[in-house]
């Protein structure tokens, strides 16, 4: 099972996460990413990944359990 | 003066609090005897008690003890125990007055603490605006020495006046040279915290009920208090009583009983704060319904907290308090995590605007989402606790702030804070 998570600390708000996996991640009003906690469905996981390898903060965390 | 309920046993911790100021360490051997040795007690042991008294943490967040331990005892390397002092709640009391007046039974549970998890080493942090600590402590530390009560070493950490000072991995931060702001985890302190060792922190009201559990058992802590939390703890009482200050209870005291206790009500409640400024407002009706433990606090969306209870005087404006500790808490945030620091100030100037009567018609509706925006989003639980203070505030003073905002400031608005409120320190480098 696999979840992502961020770091709020390194997070500057780019936004490419938003983009690249809209299925888990919207923006709050500031520009912050809102995650579904929920585990990522597998099929899903390739976007997940994807937006964790964009970030330009490295800021997502992709937690297995 | 009333008793409250178990004030037959108590006080436990507070029995060597006397005119006579500081307890000497003959005075605290006499009240309590000696401390089990390492022989008599072990480590492993040690842990065993912890759980079987289920001495939860005493900062706030009301962590089984046991569970900690074991988590630093798991980790790899040579670990350090931190005796954290620094409550950083303005209003609470108890920390401050545990180390000022009872230092041997602090340094008691933190020696204990230290055979607990195998360190040898114990950091003692306190909050350097209490200049007496730090006396009180060093006298304490060349009693013990000259008795040659302890094999771990010693070492006082005076630590920043802030609100985030003792949060743990702030706290972490400081004592490694940094400044006092929180880190994300993991990692967590019992597995990386000072100097990258596993760090064991505890509350110094925590460790000093394990001084008393390692002599007296567990059986004896659970005489009182309730099954999931038995023992007593310590709440400080602040506001509309004749005797505010700082006492002992059983866990589980109805509210009333305690208010009674502190001398009864001065004069009408208009509201009560259980939990300090992480905690919650709740309607003065309560008052007769509340008992003071986590799971019943929890069940009405409250916590004990560090145990700071404010009856807030009719008197008093609601709306005027809690702007100004919203404003407080907005200012402490470390800057660090972008929901917090957009957040934090947009629902301080928020809430300013509504107690000055200049809001716009969706301040209500904009203060619900920006707390919602905030909550279990930064790397510390600050902004979450803004939330609950605001949310619990307007949800309890409906009528108030509605006021406030249609008719700007009430006749008590201008009165003295009873909240009060630290001076504004410069932020360390």
């Amino acid at each position: 099972m696999t979840k992502i998570r961020v770091n709020p600390i390194r997070c500057e708000a780019h936004g490419l996460c938003a983009e690249l996996f809209p299925e888990w991640i919207r923006l709050d009003e500031w520009g912050y990413p809102l995650i579904n906690p929920e585990p990522i469905p597998r099929a899903l996981e390739a976007h997940a990944r994807r937006a964790a390898d964009a970030c330009p903060t490295l800021a997502l965390l992709l937690e297995k359990d | 003066m009333s008793e409250a309920p178990g004030a037959a046993v108590l006080p436990r911790l507070l029995r060597g609090v006397s005119f006579r100021g500081t307890a000497q360490l003959d005075r605290h051997l006499d009240l309590h005897g000696p401390l089990p040795t390492a022989r008599e007690l072990d480590g492993p042991a040690l842990i065993d008690l912890a759980e079987r008294a289920a001495l939860r943490g005493r900062g706030g967040a009301g962590f089984p003890a046991a569970i900690k331990m074991r988590a630093v005892t798991a980790s790899r390397g040579h670990a350090i125990v931190v005796a954290n002092g620094c409550e950083s709640e303005p209003m609470s009391a108890k920390d401050a007055l545990l180390l000022h007046e009872l230092p041997h039974l602090v340094l008691d549970g933190a020696a204990l603490a230290a055979r607990a998890v195998g360190a040898d080493q114990v950091i003692v942090a306190y909050e350097t605006q209490n200049a007496d600590t730090r006396i009180s402590l060093e006298h304490a530390l060349k009693q013990r020495r000259a008795a040659g009560t302890d094999s771990v070493r010693f070492e006082l950490f005076p630590a920043a006046e802030r609100f985030l000072t003792g949060q743990e991995t702030s706290l972490v931060s400081q004592i490694n040279g940094g400044p006092a702001i929180p880190s994300f985890i993991p990692p967590r302190p019992t597995q990386r915290g000072v100097r990258r060792r596993p760090t064991l922190i505890q509350n110094v009201e925590t460790l000093s009920h394990l001084a008393l559990i390692a002599r007296h058992g567990a059986e004896w802590y659970r005489q009182i208090g309730t099954d999931s939390e038995p023992g007593s703890t310590l709440v400080t009482v602040l506001g509309a009583v004749r005797d505010p200050g700082v006492y002992e209870i059983e866990c589980g005291t109805a509210l009333d009983a305690l208010l009674s206790a502190a001398g009864g009500g001065r004069e009408q409640i208009g509201g009560l704060l259980i939990g300090g400024y992480f905690g919650s407002w709740l309607p003065a009706a309560a008052v007769h319904q509340i008992e003071l433990s986590h799971a019943a606090l929890a069940a009405r969306d409250a916590s004990l907290g560090c145990g700071v209870l404010v009856a807030l005087p009719e008197s008093c404006c609601p709306v005027a308090e809690t702007v100004r500790v919203a404003i407080y808490l907005a200012t402490e945030t470390a800057n660090q995590c972008g929901p917090c620091v957009h957040g934090s100030a947009a629902i301080a100037r928020t809430l300013h605007a509504l107690g000055s009567g200049r809001a716009a018609p969706s301040a209500f509706a904009d203060l619900r989402r920006y707390t919602a925006a905030v909550t279990a989003r930064g790397a510390c639980h600050l902004p979450d606790g803004l939330a609950r203070f605001v949310t619990t505030a307007l949800r309890t003073f409906a009528a108030e702030f509605d006021d406030h905002a249609s008719g700007g400031p009430c006749d008590a608005c201008a009165a003295p804070p009873l909240l009060t409120i630290p001076a504004p320190v410069p932020q360390r480098a």
